[in-house]
């Protein structure tokens, strides 16, 4: 299967990428790794007219120690988050969800940034940015902006980046004495979660996020609060599917996500505050 | 547009178009027909080649992804008209029935034992978890993985 022909620019730097999408907007598409969108490409569920390759923008690239948080390059590579000794020791929940995104070949070349610009509900590290209460840094032509995680996903496949906009940094509270876990339900190894759950948990509150549990990654919203209000591990689980409108398709049914959502925060909840 | 790789040690300088992927550039423009395409949907790891000294799947990257990289096929891992270890471990394991999947297999494992030299049974199973076979159950493999790991 071959994508359709377009035109490539490379863009080695956070400011070239910005002049491309200038010049050419909606029509352009950002290649990171390649890993959601050449597969996308070569199905031709997309054809953009213009590719803009910030592969090489090696200023997107790092994990950084900033004080009490961590900032990390929208471009830095799944396997670079997952052995960094910086990531297991302040955020061990994403090192560990991050081992499981793909396989090591997809973790080469997948960043975490285009795994969440591409705001897939089925993808693994949206749910840990959800349970952090990440930032994430955009660039446009007017500047930076912080965006909260919870009003970055839009809707199926949209965040609230802008057409001339390129995510840069994502941003996440160091969590290193916070109770975590993570759990992903699937039926082959290599598959996307069927549902996945990310949990972390400190001073008696919980952030909770779940994988494909809607059209877009969504917190455990009602699962959350009862932690919060002294409920145990079990009894907010209870709570893990509420207000969620997971999809149905070739490997479950919508009632059944709605119980592996119950069963897997109670797992990760358990996990976390063991 | 033009590209320049470094492929099994010898510098290639070609005109690709952009859409072309790096597993059809090295099959029908460079004549390594050792990388096989298996599920064209980036699961089955039979186009598993190194960029840079690391596997990725040749199915899912651009040629121009791949200019002014290092590149190794299965063809150019035996030096000398000798076998790689892993190849050889291969053969005497029989971690193979019809072959579709080895080239595939065989780059991934040697990416596997450079990030991990001493890994148990479950981490290199998990660390093939990208490359699908239809008919060894596995089993060889994974025994094949580990004798080169002794």
């Amino acid at each position: 299967m071959i994508p359709a022909a377009f035109e490539y620019i490379r863009a080695d730097s956070a400011d070239a990428a910005l002049a491309a999408l200038a010049e050419h907007g909606d029509e352009a598409k950002l290649l990171a790794g390649g890993h959601s969108l050449i597969p996308l490409m070569r199905f031709r569920l997309a054809r953009p007219e213009v590719i803009v390759d910030v592969g090489r923008a090696d200023d997107l690239k790092y994990i950084r120690d900033d004080g009490d948080r961590l900032a990390i390059g929208a471009l830095t590579r799944h396997r670079d988050v997952e052995t960094s000794d910086l990531v297991k020791a302040e955020a061990p929940l994403l090192a560990a969800a991050t081992s499981h995104v793909g396989d090591p070949q997809v973790r080469h070349r997948g960043t975490i940034g285009g795994s969440v610009a591409h705001g897939d509900p089925a993808s693994d590290i949206p749910s840990v940015l959800l349970a952090f209460g990440a930032t994430l840094v955009a660039q446009g032509p007017g500047g930076e902006r912080e965006i909260a995680v919870d009003d970055f996903f839009q809707g199926f496949l949209e965040t609230s980046l802008a057409d001339d906009e390129i995510l840069t940094e994502i941003r996440l509270p160091k969590a290193a004495g916070a109770g975590w876990s993570f759990q992903k339900f699937n039926r082959r190894a290599q598959d996307w979660a069927i549902v996945g759950v990310s949990a972390l948990v400190h001073n008696g509150t919980a952030g909770i996020g779940l994988v494909n549990m809607d059209s877009t990654p969504v917190r455990a919203a009602a699962a959350e609060a009862a932690v919060a209000s002294g409920a145990s591990p079990a009894d907010a689980a209870e709570a893990a599917a509420e207000g969620c409108e997971p999809p149905a398709d070739l490997n479950a049914s919508v009632e059944y996500r709605q119980h592996l959502a119950r069963v897997l925060t109670r797992r990760a909840l358990e996990e976390a505050t063991a | 547009m033009e590209i320049s790789v470094k492929i099994n040690g010898e510098e290639h300088r070609q005109e690709v178009e952009p859409r072309t992927l790096l597993v059809h550039f090295l099959r029908d423009q460079i004549g390594l027909t050792g990388t096989n395409i298996g599920c064209d949907t980036s699961s089955c790891g039979a186009c598993t080649v190194h960029v840079n000294g690391e596997s990725v799947k040749s199915c899912t990257m651009f040629a121009v992804q791949a200019d002014g990289e290092e590149v190794l096929t299965i063809e150019g891992l035996a030096s000398n008209g000798e076998l790689h270890p892993m190849q050889e471990s291969f053969r005497q394991c029989h971690a193979l029935q019809c072959g579709y999947c080895t080239p595939g297999m065989v780059m991934a494992s040697v990416s596997l034992l450079k990030e991990n030299p001493n890994p148990t049974e479950a981490e290199v199973r998990e660390g093939l978890e990208g490359n699908l076979c239809r008919c060894t159950g596995y089993h060889n493999i994974v025994k094949a993985v580990m004798e080169v790991a002794k």
